[in-house]
């Protein structure tokens, strides 16, 4: 659910980092800011265990700057990807405005993708919401690793929608950016419509 | 159908904040915030010098989320209010207007039972007002997201993440 408050200016938009257990969401949301000034992003907040895996959600607030006197703003969040936590998942998919789904391109992760995707789709429509009907774009993570999918494979078999799709390696910072201007363009263009 | 939006014009703003400013100085509370269930703050009155607000509005709808299901799971439809006793400070928190989350930040200077009260008392008056913005058509206000809008936001984007 974007936000526009017309009195304080300030237009809030809330986006979701999707996809199985360690393909790199958080890792993405950590390079985000670790790359920003501290001027233009808030505190990170990490709900996670003992073992550094999310167990409720990471948060990071970015400030896109003032756009014709709107402070515009968006909140960035990941979801736990073990399959067991699915409850917090749903939660957090609450009034979602875009999704970056993060595949592992592992090919012992395939699997694990194609089923993370579902519980995606699942869960959206308990909150009456489609993938064709939001902005949604899919990263295909950990290229810099040897045993991985071929890319027309995983398009095959997660990207159905044809959405913007892109190639990342997280831990070095590389298709981040890339991957969330591209779902913040969406979502800025789906604001009033 | 896509993503909800709510959108605040500045009459019902300042009609909210006054509301808020009114149950501040009747509760002797400290901070009084009003969140949205996605977690985004809509507006707070009240001393925020020392409280990080984005991090606080987004576990607060955390928060309630996670307990609302935990309502669901003994059978309950919801809990309506959670309390959040510290040794200084306390935090009192309940739904108002149906989707939206109040939150009250407070210390010794008052009780609980007090701040309960007046709680309910204004959540009636938030209804009311809220129940203009959630009803109106959807659309009026796109002179604010136009293309330059747009072209000027994409912009900002490629600075920032480049």
């Amino acid at each position: 659910m974007s936000l526009i408050n017309y009195a304080s200016k300030e237009i809030n938009c809330k986006i979701v980092y999707y996809g199985p257990g360690l393909g790199g969401k958080t890792t993405n949301i950590k390079y985000i800011y670790s790359k920003i000034t501290p001027e233009q992003r808030g505190k990170l907040v990490s709900l996670d265990t003992e073992l550094d895996r999310t167990l409720f959600f990471d948060f990071l607030p970015v400030d896109l700057g003032t756009v014709k006197g709107f402070k515009v703003r968006f909140h960035l969040y990941t979801v736990p990807g073990q399959v067991y936590y699915n409850a917090s998942r749903k939660l957090i998919l609450k009034g979602v405005d875009g999704i970056i789904f993060v595949a592992d391109s592992q090919i012992e992760r395939f699997e694990d993708n194609i089923e993370s995707m579902e519980n995606l789709i699942e869960n959206l429509k308990e909150y009456n919401l489609s993938l064709d009907k939001i902005p949604f774009v899919i990263q295909y993570n950990k290229r810099d690793l040897p045993n991985i999918a071929p890319i027309e494979e995983l398009e095959k078999a997660l990207n159905i929608l044809k959405v913007p799709s892109f190639e990342a390696v997280a831990t070095e910072g590389i298709g981040v950016f890339e991957t969330l201007k591209a779902v913040a363009k969406l979502v800025l263009r789906n604001l009033g419509k | 159908m896509g993503t909800d939006e709510l959108n605040i014009f500045e009459e019902e703003f300042w009609k909210i904040n006054q509301v808020l400013e009114k149950l501040l100085r009747e509760t002797n509370a400290r901070t009084v915030l009003l969140i949205d269930r996605a977690g985004q703050l809509i507006t707070s009155v009240g001393d925020t010098s020392t409280l990080d607000v984005p991090s606080f509005a987004t576990l607060s709808a955390a928060d309630f989320a996670a307990t609302a299901q935990l309502a669901l799971l003994i059978g309950e439809n919801a809990f309506s209010t959670l309390f959040h006793q510290g040794e200084n400070q306390s935090i009192y928190i309940s739904i108002v207007a149906e989707k939206l989350i109040l939150a009250i930040v407070f210390d010794k200077r008052t009780t609980l039972g007090l701040v309960r009260i007046k709680a309910n008392q204004v959540s009636k008056e938030l209804d009311g007002i809220f129940k203009t913005i959630f009803t109106r058509i959807k659309g009026s206000y796109q002179k604010t997201i136009d293309s330059d809008f747009l072209s000027e936001a994409e912009s900002e984007l490629d600075n920032l993440f480049k």
